[in-house]
C-alpha cells in the first residue's frame, strides 16, 4: 500500500541520494559555473582561450576607436584610448574564466 | 600545384568553395560548404527519427544515441541557465548539433568542413549574441544597461568600467567564432602539411619511402586528436552559448 516499501520513513530518492554522497558520486556543491564552463584542461586548450580572449577584445576596442574616429576626424584620439580600454576589456575577460568564481 | 615538378604544400587550397549539385548549384551559388551543411543537418533528423520509431523500453543502440543527443544538450541547458534553460534547450541543441557535424564531416576524406570558414562561424556568432540581447532586454527591459555597471563599484569609476564592459560584451562574438575558425582550420592545414611530406618524402624513393612512414604516423595521431577538438569545440560553443544565456536572463 505505502510507497516506501524499503526503509522506515524514507523515501527512495533520498536512500538513492544518500548512496550516492556516500560513493561520491554527486558533484560537491560549489563547483558548478567556473569548473564546468571551461573544461579544456590542457595547457594549450587553455593557452589558445586566453589568446584568443586577449585578442579579440583589442581587435574590437580598435574597431570602435578607428571608427569613432573616422566618423569625428579626429585621427589619433580615439583609437588611442580604446586601445588601452581594449587591452583592459581583455584582461576582464581572462579574469572572469580563470579567475575565481563570482559571488552570488 | 604544378604539374610534373616537385610536390609542393598546397595547405589552403582545402578551403577553397567550389559549387556543388551540377548546373543548378552553380546557377544559384550552391556551394559544396552547403551541401555539407544540408547533409549534417539531415543526419541529426535522420538519427533522431530512426532512433526514436521503435521506442523500446530498453534503448537498443541508436536508440541510446538518439536519447544521448537530446540529453546532452538539455543537461548543458539546464545545468548552466537554470529552470528556465528549457525554454533555450531547441536554439542550444541546433546549435551544437550544426557545429559538431560541420567539425565532425570535415574529417572525412574529400569532405569540407563548413566550420572553417570565418563567415560561418561570425554569422553563428552574431545569431548568438543577437538572440541573447534580445533575450536580456525582453526580460529586463532597459534595467538590462546596469549589465555594463556591476552594483558595488564606486560611481566615478563609470567612465572607465562602462567602456571596458562594453567592449567586453561586443568581444564575445569575436572570440566566439574566432575560437572555432582557428581550431578547425589550424587542424585542417596541419593535415594536409603532413600529408605533404608524405608525398615528398616518399618522392625520394629508397629511404624516403621508409622515412615517409613517420608524418603518416604523425596523421594518423591527428587525426584522433581533430576528432577531439571536433567534439569539444562544439561543446565549448554551446556552453559559451548557454553562459551568455545564463548572463541574460540572470544579469549578474
Amino acid at each position: 500500500m505505502s510507497e516506501n516499501m524499503g526503509g522506515p520513513g524514507e523515501s527512495f530518492e533520498d536512500r538513492l541520494r544518500a548512496a550516492r554522497k556516500r560513493q561520491g558520486m554527486d558533484a560537491p556543491p560549489g563547483t558548478d559555473k567556473a569548473t564546468s564552463a571551461g573544461k579544456e584542461s590542457s595547457a594549450l586548450g587553455m593557452g589558445l582561450r586566453v589568446g584568443v580572449e586577449l585578442v579579440s577584445a583589442l581587435a574590437v576596442a580598435v574597431a570602435i576607436g578607428w571608427g569613432l574616429d573616422r566618423w569625428l576626424h579626429t585621427l589619433p584620439v580615439f583609437l588611442v584610448i580604446f586601445m588601452v580600454l581594449g587591452g583592459a576589456a581583455g584582461i576582464a575577460n581572462v579574469w572572469r574564466q580563470v579567475g575565481p568564481a563570482p559571488r552570488k | 600545384m604544378q604539374g610534373g615538378g616537385e610536390p609542393t604544400i598546397n595547405a589552403l587550397g582545402q578551403f577553397k568553395l567550389t559549387t556543388a549539385g551540377g548546373f543548378i548549384g552553380s546557377t544559384v551559388n550552391f556551394t559544396q560548404s552547403n551541401l555539407l551543411m544540408v547533409i549534417g543537418a539531415g543526419l541529426v533528423l535522420l538519427l533522431l527519427y530512426v532512433g526514436s520509431r521503435k521506442r523500446a523500453v530498453v534503448p537498443g543502440r541508436l536508440q541510446a544515441l538518439a536519447e544521448l543527443a537530446y540529453e546532452f544538450p538539455f543537461r548543458m541547458a539546464v545545468d548552466q541557465i537554470g529552470p528556465e534553460g528549457k525554454r533555450f534547450f531547441p536554439f542550444v541543441f541546433t546549435l551544437f548539433f550544426f557545429v559538431l557535424m560541420g567539425n565532425l564531416l570535415g574529417l572525412f576524406p574529400f569532405s569540407f568542413t563548413y566550420t572553417s570558414h570565418i563567415a560561418v562561424t561570425a554569422a553563428l556568432a552574431l545569431l548568438v549574441i543577437v538572440i541573447v540581447t534580445i533575450v536580456a532586454l525582453a526580460e529586463h527591459g532597459w534595467r538590462f544597461f546596469t549589465y555594463f555597471f556591476p552594483s558595488g563599484a564606486p560611481v566615478w569609476l563609470a567612465p572607465l568600467i562602462v567602456p571596458i564592459e562594453i567592449i567586453s560584451y561586443l568581444s564575445r562574438p569575436v572570440s566566439l567564432s574566432i575560437r572555432l575558425f582557428a581550431n578547425m582550420v589550424a587542424g585542417h592545414v596541419m593535415f594536409a602539411v603532413f600529408a605533404a611530406f608524405v608525398v615528398m618524402m616518399g618522392s625520394w624513393h629508397g629511404v624516403g619511402m621508409v622515412a615517409a612512414l613517420g608524418p603518416l604516423a604523425v596523421n594518423v595521431v591527428l587525426m584522433g586528436f581533430e576528432l577531439l577538438v571536433a567534439a569539444l569545440q562544439a561543446y565549448v560553443f554551446a556552453i559559451l552559448t548557454c553562459i551568455y544565456l545564463h548572463d541574460a536572463v540572470h544579469l549578474h
